[in-house]
C-alpha cells in the first residue's frame, strides 16, 4: 500500500448495470494520472466515488494511507473540476475562488493572499469582479481549476474539463493544465475520453472499458505495446492480424501463419509457442508504402504487394487503405520531403507494402468486437455499389494473380474478421 | 417603424376599452365631487379625506396587511419546502404531492371558501383573523411552490455538488448556494402570494368573522349598505397603485432571473 491514492477492488452497480467492475488502481503522489475510455466505461463513476458523490458497493478507497470510502464529500481533501464548470452563478470570480477557504474558516488576510495568487496563476486578475455569466468558456474553466486548487487538495479531480471547449482553446488549455500541474505539484486525476489529451498530458494512463481496467502504463507503452485489442484500437489506429505461431525463425522472431494471408514475421518477446493462436497489431505509421521494392538486408521485413484503394491526403501525411486479398490495411505515410517533386501514390496504384518484424506487436487479449473501433471507409456507398464492387473485385484478383500467386491460401477463404 | 397590423390594432383597443377604461373611470371618479358619480362636478380630494377619517376602513386595511404579510411568509416557507421536496424525490408520493398543489390553482375560490368554512366549523375553530390567515396561507402555498419549482427545473445541480466538494455540509450547501440561486423564484412567488392575499374576496368572505374583515370584504359591505361610493373609488385607486407596483417589481425580478 505504498500508493498515495488507491482504489482497492472497487465495484459499483446501478441497477443491473455494473459501472465499475472490481477495479484496483494505485496513483503515486504528484502524478498526472488519466482514466481514459469511451463514454460509459466507468471512469466518471470512479472519479465520483473518490469525490464522495457515489459509494462503492464493494472495495475501499485509500488516500494517503487513510480509508476515505465512507467520508462525505465535504470531509475529503480532494477537489473537483467539473465538466460544466459548475461555477456559482451568484458569486463573482473572486468569491467563487474564495468559497472553499471561507468555509474552512481561514483568516480574511490569508484568503485574500491565496485568492490573489490563484488569480495570478490563471491570469484572471482583471476579471475578478465579473460574474460567471460574463466570462468566456475558457475563462470559466480556469476559474473552476483555481477554485479547486486554492484549497490545496491532496488530489485534484478533473472530469473531462476540456470537453466543452472548442479545438483551439482545448489545445491551449492542455498546455496550461500541464504548466499548472508542474507549478503546483498536486496529484491530478484526469478523466477523459480523448486519447490525444490523455497521451499528451499524463504521466500514466489507465485505459478503461466496460467497467474494467484494460491497461495501466505510461503513454508510450500504452501506444506501442497495447495489452489488448481494445487498447490497440481505442488509442490511435491499428491493423489486426489473427493467426497461429508457425515456427521460430531464431531466438527472438517467429513466423506466424494465416489461413487467408501470407505468413508474417514478428518479434516474439512473449515466447509464444508454435501452434498457439496469436493476434498481431500493426500500427499504420509503422507500415511503409512505396512504388519501389524495398531492400531487405536482415531478412526481417514483411513485404507484400497491395493495391491502394483509398487515399486521403492530410498535409503532413497521407492515409491509405490498401487491399491485400480480403484484408484492408490502414497505412500512414508521413511526408518528410517536398511531396510535389515525388511521384505520389494514387488511387488504384499497385504498391509495395512492408514493415519490419520488430514493428508488429502481439496482443495478450483479443476481442473481435474491438475491430468496430477501427476507422475504415465504407466498402460501398449507397446504390452505386454494384459497379464499383465488381471493378474492385476484378482488380483485386488481378493483383493477387500477379503478386500473390505463391499464396496458396488465396483470397477465397471466408471468416475473415478484417473484412468490414 | 413597422406598420401595425389591423388585427393587432383592434385587439389593442379592445384591451384598452375593456380592461383599463373602467379603471380609468374609477380613478377619475375618485376625484369627482359628485356623490353618485353621475356627472363631473369638479375636482376634489374630499373623498380621500373622508377615506382617511374612516376608522373601520383603516381597521380592515390593517387586517389585510397583517394577513398579507403573515400568510405570505408562511406560504413562502411551506411552498419553497414543498417545491424542494417535489424536485428532489421523483417518486409516486411526490408526483401526487405535485398534483395536489397544482389542483389548488385551478380549484374555484368559492369551493375552497365553502370547504374551508365547513372544515373550521367541523374542528370547532371560530372564524377570526386566524382562520383568514390559515385560509390565505393555504392558497398561497400553491403559487409559491409553482414559482420556486419553475426556478428549480433549470437549476444546475452540479453547483450543489461543487459546494460539497469545496467543503460545505448539507446545511451550508443550502444556505450558501441553493437558497441564493432560488431567491428570485422565491421572491417572485412571495410577491404573487402577497398580491393575491391582498386581493382575495371570495375565500375571505367565507372564513372571516366579526371584526376580522379584510379590505375587499369591507368594500363589498360598504357598497351594499352605504352611499359611500366615492370613498370606495378613492380606496380602490390606492389599491390599484399598490398592486401595479407589486406586479412591476415581480416582473422585474423575473426578467433579472432570465438574464443570468
Amino acid at each position: 500500500m505504498s500508493d498515495f491514492l488507491l482504489f482497492d477492488g472497487i465495484t459499483k452497480r446501478f441497477g443491473n448495470l455494473t459501472a465499475v467492475d472490481n477495479v484496483t488502481v494505485g496513483v503515486e503522489k504528484g502524478e498526472f494520472f488519466s482514466l481514459l475510455g469511451p463514454s460509459g466505461c466507468g471512469k466518471t463513476t470512479l472519479l465520483r466515488m473518490l469525490a464522495g458523490f457515489e459509494k462503492p458497493d464493494t472495495g475501499r478507497i485509500f488516500l494517503d494511507g487513510k480509508d476515505i470510502t465512507n467520508l462525505p464529500p465535504n470531509k475529503r481533501r480532494v477537489n473537483t473540476v467539473f465538466q460544466n464548470y459548475a461555477l456559482f452563478p451568484h458569486l463573482n470570480v473572486r468569491e467563487n475562488i474564495a468559497f472553499g477557504l471561507k468555509l474552512a474558516g481561514r483568516p480574511k488576510k490569508e484568503i485574500e493572499r491565496e485568492v490573489d495568487a490563484m488569480l495570478e496563476l490563471i491570469q484572471m486578475g482583471d476579471h475578478e469582479l465579473k460574474r460567471p455569466s460574463q466570462i468566456s468558456g475558457g475563462q470559466k474553466q480556469r476559474v473552476a481549476i483555481a477554485r479547486a486548487l486554492v484549497n490545496h487538495p491532496q488530489v485534484l479531480l478533473l472530469d473531462e474539463p476540456l470537453a466543452a471547449l472548442d479545438l483551439k482553446l482545448r489545445q491551449h488549455m492542455q498546455i496550461e493544465l500541464d504548466l499548472i500541474h508542474d507549478e503546483v505539484g498536486i496529484t491530478f486525476l484526469y478523466v477523459t475520453h480523448d486519447q490525444g489529451e490523455a497521451m499528451s498530458l499524463s504521466d500514466r494512463i489507465a485505459v478503461m472499458n466496460k467497467g474494467k481496467i484494460e491497461q495501466i502504463d505510461n503513454p508510450a507503452k500504452i501506444y506501442e505495446s497495447p495489452r489488448s485489442s481494445f487498447v490497440a484500437a481505442f488509442i490511435g489506429d491499428t491493423n489486426f492480424f489473427d493467426g497461429v505461431v508457425d515456427k521460430s525463425i531464431d531466438k527472438e522472431y517467429s513466423r506466424i501463419k494465416f489461413t487467408d494471408f501470407e505468413p508474417i514475421i514478428c518479434f516474439n518477446d512473449k515466447k509464444i509457442r508454435p501452434g498457439s493462436p496469436v493476434h498481431l497489431s500493426v500500427r499504420p505509421e509503422k507500415i511503409q508504402i512505396s512504388h519501389e521494392h524495398p531492400e531487405n538486408p536482415d531478412g526481417k521485413l514483411n513485404i507484400f504487394r497491395a493495391k491502394a484503394e483509398d487515399v486521403v491526403y492530410q498535409g503532413s501525411h497521407t492515409r491509405f487503405w490498401v487491399r491485400i486479398g480480403e484484408y484492408r490495411i490502414s497505412v500512414f505515410q508521413s511526408h518528410n520531403r517536398f511531396l510535389l517533386d515525388q511521384r505520389p501514390i494514387k488511387w488504384g496504384d499497385t504498391v509495395w507494402l512492408y514493415w519490419h518484424a520488430d514493428d508488429g506487436y502481439m496482443l495478450e487479449q483479443y476481442q473481435e468486437t474491438d475491430e468496430d473501433l477501427l476507422i475504415l471507409p465504407p466498402e460501398n456507398i449507397g446504390d452505386m455499389d454494384e459497379e464499383i464492387e465488381e471493378e474492385s473485385d476484378s482488380d483485386t484478383e488481378e493483383v493477387n494473380a500477379e503478386d500473390n500467386a505463391s499464396d496458396a491460401n488465396g483470397v477465397a477463404e471466408d471468416g475473415n474478421e478484417q473484412e468490414k | 417603424m413597422k406598420r401595425m397590423h389591423n388585427h393587432s390594432k383592434i385587439v389593442l383597443w379592445a384591451v384598452i376599452i375593456f380592461f383599463y377604461l373602467p379603471i380609468i373611470i374609477l380613478v377619475v371618479n375618485s376625484f369627482n365631487a359628485d356623490k353618485f358619480c353621475g356627472s363631473w362636478k369638479g375636482f376634489t380630494f374630499h373623498w380621500y379625506e373622508e377615506l382617511f377619517k374612516d376608522r373601520e376602513i383603516w381597521h380592515a386595511m390593517g387586517n389585510t396587511v397583517k394577513i398579507a404579510f403573515t400568510s405570505t411568509l408562511s406560504a413562502v416557507i411551506l411552498g419553497t419546502t414543498a417545491a424542494l421536496a417535489i424536485n428532489k424525490w421523483k417518486g409516486k408520493i411526490q408526483s401526487a404531492h405535485y398534483g395536489l398543489i397544482y389542483t389548488h390553482l385551478v380549484l374555484p375560490d368559492i369551493l375552497m371558501g365553502i370547504s374551508l368554512l365547513l372544515f373550521f366549523v367541523a374542528i370547532g375553530l371560530k372564524q377570526s383573523l386566524f382562520t383568514v390567515y390559515l385560509a390565505h396561507t393555504t392558497f398561497c402555498i400553491s403559487y409559491v411552490a409553482m414559482a420556486v419549482l419553475g426556478r428549480l427545473q433549470d437549476f444546475d445541480n452540479s453547483i450543489l455538488e461543487a459546494a460539497q466538494d469545496l467543503g460545505a455540509n448539507p446545511w451550508q450547501t443550502f444556505w450558501k448556494v441553493q437558497f441564493p440561486n432560488l431567491l428570485p423564484g422565491i421572491v417572485a412567488g412571495g410577491l404573487l402570494a402577497f398580491t393575491l392575499s391582498i386581493d382575495d374576496f371570495v375565500i375571505t368572505f367565507f372564513v372571516a368573522g366579526p371584526g376580522s374583515d379584510t379590505l375587499p370584504v369591507k368594500v363589498y359591505g360598504m357598497i351594499k349598505r352605504s352611499p359611500k361610493l366615492p370613498i370606495i373609488n378613492a380606496l380602490s385607486t390606492i389599491l390599484i397603485l399598490v398592486t401595479i407596483l407589486a406586479v412591476v417589481a415581480s416582473r422585474m425580478l423575473g426578467r433579472d432571473e432570465k438574464k443570468s
